[in-house]
This record gives C-alpha cells, structure tokens and sequence, in this order.
C-alpha cells in the first residue's frame, strides 16, 4: 500500500514532462480512490483494451487506402508520445506487451499501465513491469485518505549527505532487487522529486523513490547494517562489504521509508518469494488457443468465420486493371476473392501434479514421489508440456507452482518442498482440480497426476479425523468425475491401498503403485492415461 | 545516438561472444540467457555502432555490396555503393510470419495492381545482427524459420503467387530468461555460442554501471564523444582480427585439445569441436596471435560447449560447472 501523499507526489512526477521516467504501474481496483488519483494526471490518451497491434503502431489504413488509390499510413497511439494510459494492463497480450517494452526502450512514450490483478495469478508482463519503475498500489486505500494536502509521509533525519547513485545502489543492493533498470528508474523518479519539491536530490526524494520503485521489488528484508567486520563466511552470497560512504545515508533513509512500510511485510516478501517471479511464461504468454496460423482460404462468409480482409484484398488485388479498377477508383471484389481467416488451433497440455507432502508420506516416500514425478517432469521437457503443482500437508493444500514450462524452477520447488504433517487428500484434488479448471478454461488440455498414500486423515474443514477426510476425499472425487479429467493416481504407500484404487477409479483415473512404478512404467502410464 | 559498446560495465564474457562473432560471423549465433536488467539489450543494440561500416548499394532492402548482387525483385536500389552501420534488426516478439520472411507488399498490389516483395526483416538483417529478445517465449514456428534460414542463409518465400529468394546471413542473437520459461532442447545447439550473465553482485560495480547509464541518458552525444576513442580502439581490433583470421592457423595439438574436450563432455556430434576450433581462431585473431593456442581454447570452451552437453534436464550441477570441470581437467 502506498501513502496517499507518495501516491499524490508520484503522480504529479508522472505529470511532470520534464522528467525521466518511464511510466508508472498503477495497482488498484476502478474506484473513487483511482479515480481521484487518475484526476491528478493531465488528459491522457487511453489503450482500449483488445487494442490490435496495428491500432498501437500505426499501419496501412485499408478504406482510406483503397478509396484514395494510393497508400494511407494512420499513425498508431503510440506515434503521438507522451502519456498513455493502458487499462487492465495484467491482461495485455504477452506480444503487444513485449512491443510495449520495445517502445519505452526507444523512448518518448510513458505508459500508465492500471493493474487491477489480485497480484497472484496474473500480473503485468516481466518485461514490461521491468521497465516501468514506479508501483503505487492504491488497493487498501478509502477515499478518507485522498487528502489533497497530504505531505510526503518520511522523515528522515538530517545528516551527511551521500551522492544518491550510490545510496540507491547500496539500498537496492540490500532488499535483494536484481535487475539494475530499478536503481535507475529510482534515480529518475528521485529527481523529479527534487524538481517538483524545488531544490537537489535529498533524502525524502531518495527515500520516496526506494519506497516506490525499490521496496515493491524486494526479495529480502533488508538486513540491518553491521558495524562490526563481518563474519559471514559465504563466499557467494553477495554482501556490500564497504558501505563505508553510503552506509548512514543508505540506513537513515531505509528507516524513513521502513516507517511506511506495513506490518507484514515479512509475510508478503515470503509469499512473492513463493509465487512465481515471471507470469508463468510458458502458460499465459503463449496465446494458448491460437496455434500456427494457416493460409486463409476462399470460402463464402458464413457468420462464424471472420473474414481475411487483406488476404482478400490481395486475392483481388492483381485482377484490378482487367476488371477496370485502379488507381484512383474503388478497388473491385469480387466473391471468389473473399479469403476466411483461419487458425490451427493448438492445446498445450499441463500436468498438474498434486503431491501429498504429509507425515506419513513424506518420512518415508516423499523421496521417492519425488523421483517419480521428476521422470514424468523431463518426460514433459521433452514434450514441452507445461506443469504446475499443488502439493498438501497439513490441514490445507497449496499451489507450489503456477503452470510453467520452466523446469528449472519445477525443479527447484519440488527439491524445496517440505514434508510432514496431515494428509488433507480432498483439499489436495480440490485445488488440483480447480487449477486444473482454471487452465482448462485458458485453453489448454490439463490432466491430474495425484501422488499419495491413500492415508487422509484430515478433512476439508481442516479437522483431523479419518472418517471425515476419506468422505470428504470421496466426495471430492465424485465431482472430479465431472470434470472428465484424464489423470492417474500413484500409490506411494509400502503397501497399495485398495479404498485409493477405488477413488481412483471413482474419478475414471487409472491407479498405479510406486513400488512398481520404474520410469518405463511411469512412462507407459502416463501415455496411456492421458 | 546507442549507448557505446566499449562504456559496457562487466559482463565480459557476453561482450567477448559478441565481439567472436564480429570477427567471424561464421562461428554461428549467440544465446544470451540470465535475469532481467543485466545489460543483455544494451549490448547487442550497441553492437551497430561498434562494427564497422560495411558497403552497400544504396537503397537495396537487402544491403547487396554490389549492384550485380541486388536481386532481381528490388526496385529501390541506387547504382552507387555507400557505406551503412551493420544492421543490427530487433525482432519484437509478436511478429507474425508475414513480418519476418517478407509477403506480398499490399500498397503496391492494390494501388497499382502489381504483385511485388515487401521485404521482411530477414531481408533488413542481412550482413548484419537479428537480436531476439525472449527467443524461448517465441512462437516456436517463427523459431524454427528462423533458425532454417539463419543456417541455409537464404530465405525463401513460396506463396501468394510469389516466388521470391534472398540472401539472408545474419548473426542470431536470442536472449531470454530461462526461469520464464526454456528454449527447446533441439534448438539450443544450433546457436554457435551460448553465455550466461547475471547482475553483478558487488555494489562498486552497480555503481558504475548506474552512473555511466546516467551519464549517458543526460548527455548521449557527450557520452558517446568522451567513448569515442576507446570505441575506435575495440573497432580497429575487431576488423584487424578479421583481416588476420585466415592467417591463424591451429596445431593438431590444438585440434587434439578440442576433440579430447569434446569427448569428455560427451557432446553429441562434431559441431561442438568446430565451433570450438572456430572460437579460439576468431579469439587469437582478435588478440593478435598468429595461432591458437591451448589457452584460446580454454578461454572459449565454456561459451562454446556449455550448451552442447547432453542435457540431462533435471541435472543438479550447472553445465557451466561440467564444462569447467572437463577443462580443468583435459587441458590441465
């Protein structure tokens, strides 16, 4: 959440056309709060959503074309410069999303983009959000706080000054931000600061500018300064070993901004480390629905198909001079000329794997689920299916990884994933299946692989007891079946549970156990299960 | 005005691919993978300003270096040769197949009824660079065109009654992270070399790059003046070693290093070897030897062998590791 008066501050930064930034990222729901930020701004031009690439860009405009005869460019939104505001910006098409990061690149536009996301499953395209350095996350604000002459809320107490490259540097270094474009978007938003507030960089500038544009992006807390020589003896972590200059300024300014910074910010910088740094590439950026476009054929427009406007006007085009078109007259069509738009249309496909990470599973299995799902992992390498995985324990379950094809980051969570605790089997297949829904509804092909014991004892309320959690799990299963997803169970207790093959067969999935289970076997399952 | 390639900050093993395939564009392209914010954009966008101009005839969309090259579909090009900046062409990642093998150019078909080529940016990348950011979030079938063509070097266009082909030899240079997702396994071997960078982790070097971006966003031209000459420098060993390359000569001791390195790391087929042997001949043309050494070989194996390796992907140990190891031990 960010102060109301920081919030104000930063917009009128953004408004200011002198400055160097590149944009700002908006978090927060349409509302009055936004819109009293929004007000702040000057007139902007707006992106509709659904906008085309060509609408963005400029390109041929066709009717002016063919009714002038000689070529018309419209120019796109993007000609004009200046600031543009991008709704629902977490649903930007990956492709317009990565042309967007081309422009900033280029420079002379800065885009406002409005992130109305829940900041979980969906969020504003890496590349973009990369290079967009301010975040103001308006969510949690009501409009009592929209205060017209709300100050800048830090205080940071007098001192030397250090050169603030090297305070933001030292800063960005100690919250664990990687990429060197925030430091720099920082320094950017510090001097506007500076030339709104009348004078040269000081600290309230740089600590403004850390709150917005380096805070949002850390992955540590930062650790507090150490006098003292220290005697870490990690080689590779990277430590700022001589804070010397910066070191005062740096921590004065880090505790300015660390008074606006909430209570739980421990929890949420452990649950970003969770979530998944980029968009789950492999899932949402692909355009899941729409594969490799084939030739438009001719075709009578039926209503359901759209027509290829320009395959048509190609189709047309060399006939002009013998139908008595040209230059300088309308061009003419005729309806053999027509083309329809097709697409072959590609399902990617998504393993989700719900993997019981409980006691009585994990102490003495869990490594060998493991081993399990790893073959079918690089199984889905090569295949270049996506994966996801929900793993359960506890008295809950839990999206470990949201779909993506990056193995090395599968990897990573199925090595980090703890075991022990209860065996909440129906909260397990619940969130499998409802991830499993969500991507299904995204157009890709999910299936389930559901590794367990078969030894719940803890319900979907989250209470303990068997008797419960087996109905729970049966039930749960009962209303997998609907959903007709293809999947397979895998038995990983040291002795095969016949009530597990039976809801195995209650979701219509095959059962197998993991004794027998050798890759080959996995392998030859997997193929024919799904 | 580009950020100057020489006021670059670090990451010298992605400079030093760059500055291979500058020397000997036939080493194959360059795959660029790490995190965000490290400078992977910069570099290959500043690679333009840094190679020397190469001459072409004016106006042809394929930089042809002599007029009775041009091919026969182009009718904006001059008679005359003029110098132009290598082509360093940036291909965004939504292009469609139309954008990149060039179609059918629809201002001319339907302003004069003709069917002509409008050239795609194959044809703008020729003799030069074709820089995909995110290669491994590309549609995999503009993937594989483009790698056909960046091998074949001629890009062929059969459809809409067109009939077209053109010289397409460019330099790939693909960049992504790969925590985003990973590039197919098949395609990673047909980049010649292949580095990994990350941000630097000391914060005197942080500084610096800070600093010099700064310096550089206030003041380009002033920038760019106060780099000229350390610029000029890099430029005039780049084309030095290209003149020597020829000359260099590699021993079969040479040869022996690279084959045994090969071995070792069991890297599938001979393209490991002679990417190799290329890499340390384009490394000791641009450090003025007259042969490769062993110590050529040792500095470029990492670069040219890391993503060769049969790939277990589920490998704990980093090929990086592997292929340091396999040098520490082959070429002790």
């Amino acid at each position: 959440m960010t102060a109301w008066g920081a919030a104000a501050h930063a917009a009128r930064c953004l408004a200011d056309p002198s400055s160097n930034l590149r944009g700002l990222h908006l978090r927060a729901r349409a509302g009055p709060v936004r819109d009293a930020f929004l007000a702040l701004l000057p007139p902007a031009r707006r992106v509709p959503p659904g906008t085309d690439a060509d609408a963005l860009f400029g390109a041929l405009d066709l009717p002016a074309t063919l009714q002038a005869g000689r070529p018309v460019h419209r120019p796109g939104l993007l000609d004009g410069g200046g600031l543009l505001v991008v709704p629902s910006a977490e649903r930007l098409e990956p492709a317009l999303a990565a042309r967007l990061a081309g422009a900033l690149d280029r420079g002379g536009v800065r885009l406002l983009l409005l992130d109305e996301g829940d900041g979980n499953a969906e969020g504003i395209a890496p590349a973009l959000a990369d290079r967009i350095g301010p975040v103001v996350d308006l969510d949690d604000l009501s409009i009592r706080d929209v205060d017209r002459a709300a100050p800048l809320p830090y205080a940071v107490p007098d001192g030397d000054d250090a050169e603030p490259v090297a305070v933001l540097v030292a800063v960005a270094t100690r919250l664990g931000v990687a990429s060197l474009r925030a430091p720099m978007a920082a320094l950017a938003l510090a001097r506007a600061s500076a030339r709104l507030r009348g004078g040269t960089v000081d600290a309230t500038d740089l600590a403004f500018a850390i709150d917005l544009v380096l805070v949002p992006r850390a992955t540590r807390m930062p650790d507090p300064a150490e006098p003292d020589a220290p005697q870490d003896a990690e080689p590779d972590r990277p430590r700022d070993d001589d804070p010397a200059p910066t070191g005062p300024m740096a921590d004065r300014v880090l505790d300015a901004v660390a008074v606006t910074l909430p209570d739980d910010l421990l929890a949420r910088l452990a649950m970003r480390a969770a979530a998944p740094k980029g968009t789950g590439a492999g899932a949402t950026r692909k355009g899941n629905r729409q594969g490799r476009p084939l030739p438009s054929r001719p075709g009578r427009p039926d209503g359901r198909a759209r027509i290829d406007l320009v395959a048509t006007l190609r189709a047309a085009a060399p006939w002009q001079r013998i139908r008595g078109g040209g230059p300088g007259r309308r061009p003419r069509v005729r309806k053999g000329d027509i083309r329809l738009r097709r697409r072959e249309s590609r399902s990617d496909r998504l393993l989700v794997f719900v993997v019981d990470a409980s006691g009585s599973s994990a102490m003495a299995r869990l490594g060998e689920a493991k081993g399990a799902v790893e073959t079918l992992l690089a199984r889905a390498y090569a295949r270049r299916d996506h994966v996801a995985l929900v793993a359960f324990r506890g008295n809950g379950a839990e999206a470990i990884l949201q779909p993506t094809r990056s193995l090395v980051r599968t990897k990573r969570e199925l090595a980090a994933l703890p075991g022990g605790g209860g065996t909440p089997l129906a909260a397990g297949l619940r969130d499998g299946a409802a991830m499993a829904a969500r991507m299904r509804d995204r157009g890709m092909a999910p299936a389930l692989v559901v590794l367990t014991d078969g030894r719940p004892n803890v319900a979907l309320s989250g209470e303990p007891g068997r008797a419960a959690a087996m109905a729970d799990a049966e039930v749960t299963a009962r209303a997998l079946r609907g959903m007709a997803l293809p999947g397979l169970v895998i038995d990983t207790g040291r002795r095969t549970s016949p009530w597990l093959a039976s809801l195995a067969a209650t979701m219509g999935m095959t059962a197998m156990a993991l004794p027998r289970a050798d890759a080959a076997a996995l392998d030859r399952a997997v193929t024919a299960a799904l | 005005m580009t950020y100057p390639f020489a006021a670059l900050v670090g990451q010298d093993e992605m400079k030093t691919a760059m500055i291979l395939t500058a020397v000997d564009p036939g080493i194959g392209g360059v795959l660029v993978f790490g995190d965000r914010g490290t400078g992977k954009s910069t570099a290959v966008r500043a690679l333009g300003a840094l190679l020397p101009a190469i001459r072409a005839v004016r106006g042809c969309p394929v930089h042809s270096p002599a007029p009775d090259a041009v091919p026969d579909w182009v009718t904006t090009a001059g008679d005359d040769v003029v110098e132009i900046p290598t082509p360093v062409v940036d291909l965004p990642l939504g292009a469609t197949e139309d954008r990149v093998t060039g179609a059918l150019d629809i201002e001319r078909a339907l302003t004069r009824g003709e069917t002509a080529f409008e050239p795609g940016l194959l044809a703008r990348a020729n003799r030069g660079y074709l820089y995909i950011d995110e290669i491994n979030l590309l549609e995999d079938h503009v993937v594989d065109l483009l790698l056909d063509v960046a091998q074949s070097g001629v890009n062929v266009v059969e459809r809409e009654g067109l009939s077209i082909r053109h010289p397409a030899r460019f330099v790939l240079v693909g960049s992504g992270n790969p925590e985003e997702g990973e590039l197919r396994p098949q395609l990673l071997d047909r980049f010649g070399l292949s580095v990994e960078v990350a941000s630097p982790t000391d914060v005197d070097t942080r500084i610096d790059v800070i600093r010099r971006r700064d310096a550089y966003d206030r003041d380009p031209d002033g920038f760019a003046r106060r780099w000229a000459d350390a610029q000029d420098d890099l430029r005039a060993r780049i084309v030095a070693g290209r003149d020597a390359l020829a000359g260099v000569d590699a021993g079969d001791d040479v040869l022996r290093d690279c084959a045994t390195l090969c071995i070792a790391l069991g890297s599938d087929g001979l393209r490991g070897e002679l990417t190799l042997l290329r890499a340390a001949r384009a490394l000791a043309a641009f450090d003025g030897a007259d042969r490769a050494m062993r110590d050529h070989v040792r500095r470029v194996a990492p670069m040219a062998l890391r993503h060769r390796l049969r790939r277990d992907p589920l490998d704990e140990a980093g090929s990086t590791s592997r292929v340091a190891r396999a040098v520490e031990e082959v070429l002790a």
